[in-house]
C-alpha cells in the first residue's frame, strides 16, 4: 500500500515537472507581456535614450523576439517537455524558411 | 528497452499503436507547422523586398509604413498574446478533466481572437482610407497578403476553437479527448508566434 502510495506521488511529481503549473503560465504570460511592453516602448524612442540609436534599436528588437517566439514554443507548445521529433520538425521548418528568407533577399540583391 | 515502454505508456495513454511511439495527429500537426514556416517565410520576404516599393502614380505613393498606428497594433498583438495563455489554461483544465473551466477558458480564447481579427479589419479599413489599397504599389500588396493570410489563419483558428466548445457542449468533448484540445492549441500558439515576429519585423523595426 505504502508502495502504491510513494509510486503515486512520483508519478504525480513526474507529471508536474513534465507541465507547468497554471499559475507558470500565468508568470510566463505577464513576462511575454512585459517584453511585449519594452519592444513598444523602442518605437517611442525619444523616451528612451538608449534606443536612439537604429541599429541598438533593431539588435534589441531582434533579442526581445527571440526569446518571446522561444518561450512560447518551449511552454505554451511544450516542446521543453514533448518528443524531441516535435523540435525537429519545427525547428527543420523553421531552418527551411530562413534558407528561402535569405535565397529570396540575395536573388534581389536587398543587400547591394 | 525503455523506447518500447515508451511506447506502450504511449499506446496506453492515446488508445492506438504508431510506428514511432508518439501520436501520429500530433506528429501531423507539427509536419504542418514546420511548412508552415515555409509560407510565412515566402510572404515575409516578399513584404520586406517590397516595403519600400512606392507606386509609379501620384495617388499610389502611400505605402503601409507611412500610415501604421503602433500603439493600437501593440494592443492588438498584447491581446493576441495573452490569448496564448487563455489556450494552455483550456489544456490545463481539461487535462484535469474540468469541463466548464474548459469551455470558459476555449471561448475566452475565440473571444481575444476574434477582437484581434476586428483589430485587423479596423486598420485594414483606416489604410484603405488613407489611400493604401491592396494594388495601389507593391509596398501595399505585400503588406496586405502577409497580414490578411495571418488574420485567416487567425479566423481558422477560431473556428476550431467554437468546434471545441460546442462539442464540449455537447459531452463529446472529454478529459480522454484533451490532444484534441492540444492540437487545437499548437496551431493557435503558432499562429501567435507568426505574429510575434510579424509584429517586430514588420510594424517595429524602423524604415530608413
Amino acid at each position: 500500500m505504502a508502495e502504491t502510495t510513494l509510486a503515486e506521488t512520483t508519478l504525480a511529481e513526474e507529471q508536474a515537472h513534465d507541465h507547468p503549473s497554471d499559475w507558470a503560465y500565468v508568470k510566463i504570460a505577464l513576462l511575454l507581456a512585459a517584453i511585449t511592453g519594452v519592444e513598444v516602448l523602442t518605437y517611442f524612442e525619444s523616451a528612451v535614450t538608449v534606443f536612439e540609436n537604429n541599429s541598438v534599436t533593431i539588435a534589441s528588437l531582434m533579442v526581445m523576439m527571440v526569446v518571446k517566439f522561444y518561450m512560447v514554443a518551449m511552454y505554451f507548445m511544450h516542446l521543453k517537455h514533448d518528443n524531441p521529433l516535435f523540435t525537429k520538425l519545427f525547428v527543420g521548418g523553421l531552418v527551411l524558411a530562413t534558407a528561402v528568407y535569405v535565397a529570396a533577399l540575395a536573388a534581389f540583391e536587398f543587400w547591394a | 528497452m525503455a523506447t518500447a515502454t515508451d511506447a506502450a505508456v504511449d499506446t496506453a495513454d492515446h488508445g492506438h499503436a504508431t510506428s514511432t511511439g508518439i501520436s501520429n495527429t500530433k506528429l501531423a500537426m507539427w509536419a504542418f507547422l514546420g511548412s508552415e514556416c515555409l509560407l510565412f517565410g515566402g510572404l515575409i520576404s516578399t513584404y520586406l523586398l517590397y516595403k519600400t516599393r512606392r507606386g509609379p502614380g501620384p495617388d499610389n505613393t502611400v505605402i503601409p509604413t507611412d500610415v501604421f498606428d503602433i500603439p493600437f497594433t501593440s494592443v492588438s498583438s498584447f491581446v493576441l498574446l495573452m490569448s496564448s495563455l487563455t489556450m494552455v489554461l483550456a489544456l490545463s483544465a481539461i487535462t484535469r478533466g474540468d469541463n466548464p473551466a474548459t469551455r470558459a477558458w476555449l471561448l475566452t480564447t475565440s473571444m481575444l481572437g476574434a477582437i484581434f481579427i476586428g483589430g485587423q479589419v479596423y486598420e485594414f479599413t483606416s489604410f484603405l482610407r488613407e489611400g493604401v489599397g491592396y494594388t495601389h504599389n507593391p509596398a501595399s500588396s505585400a503588406f496586405y497578403t502577409l497580414t490578411g493570410f495571418h488574420g485567416v489563419h487567425v479566423s481558422l483558428g477560431i473556428v476550431m476553437l467554437m468546434s471545441l466548445f460546442v462539442a464540449s457542449k455537447q459531452g463529446k468533448l472529454r478529459q480522454e479527448h484533451s490532444e484534441t484540445v492540444e492540437i487545437v492549441g499548437l496551431y493557435w500558439h503558432f499562429v501567435d508566434v507568426v505574429w510575434i515576429f510579424i509584429f517586430t519585423v514588420i510594424y517595429l523595426i524602423p524604415v530608413d
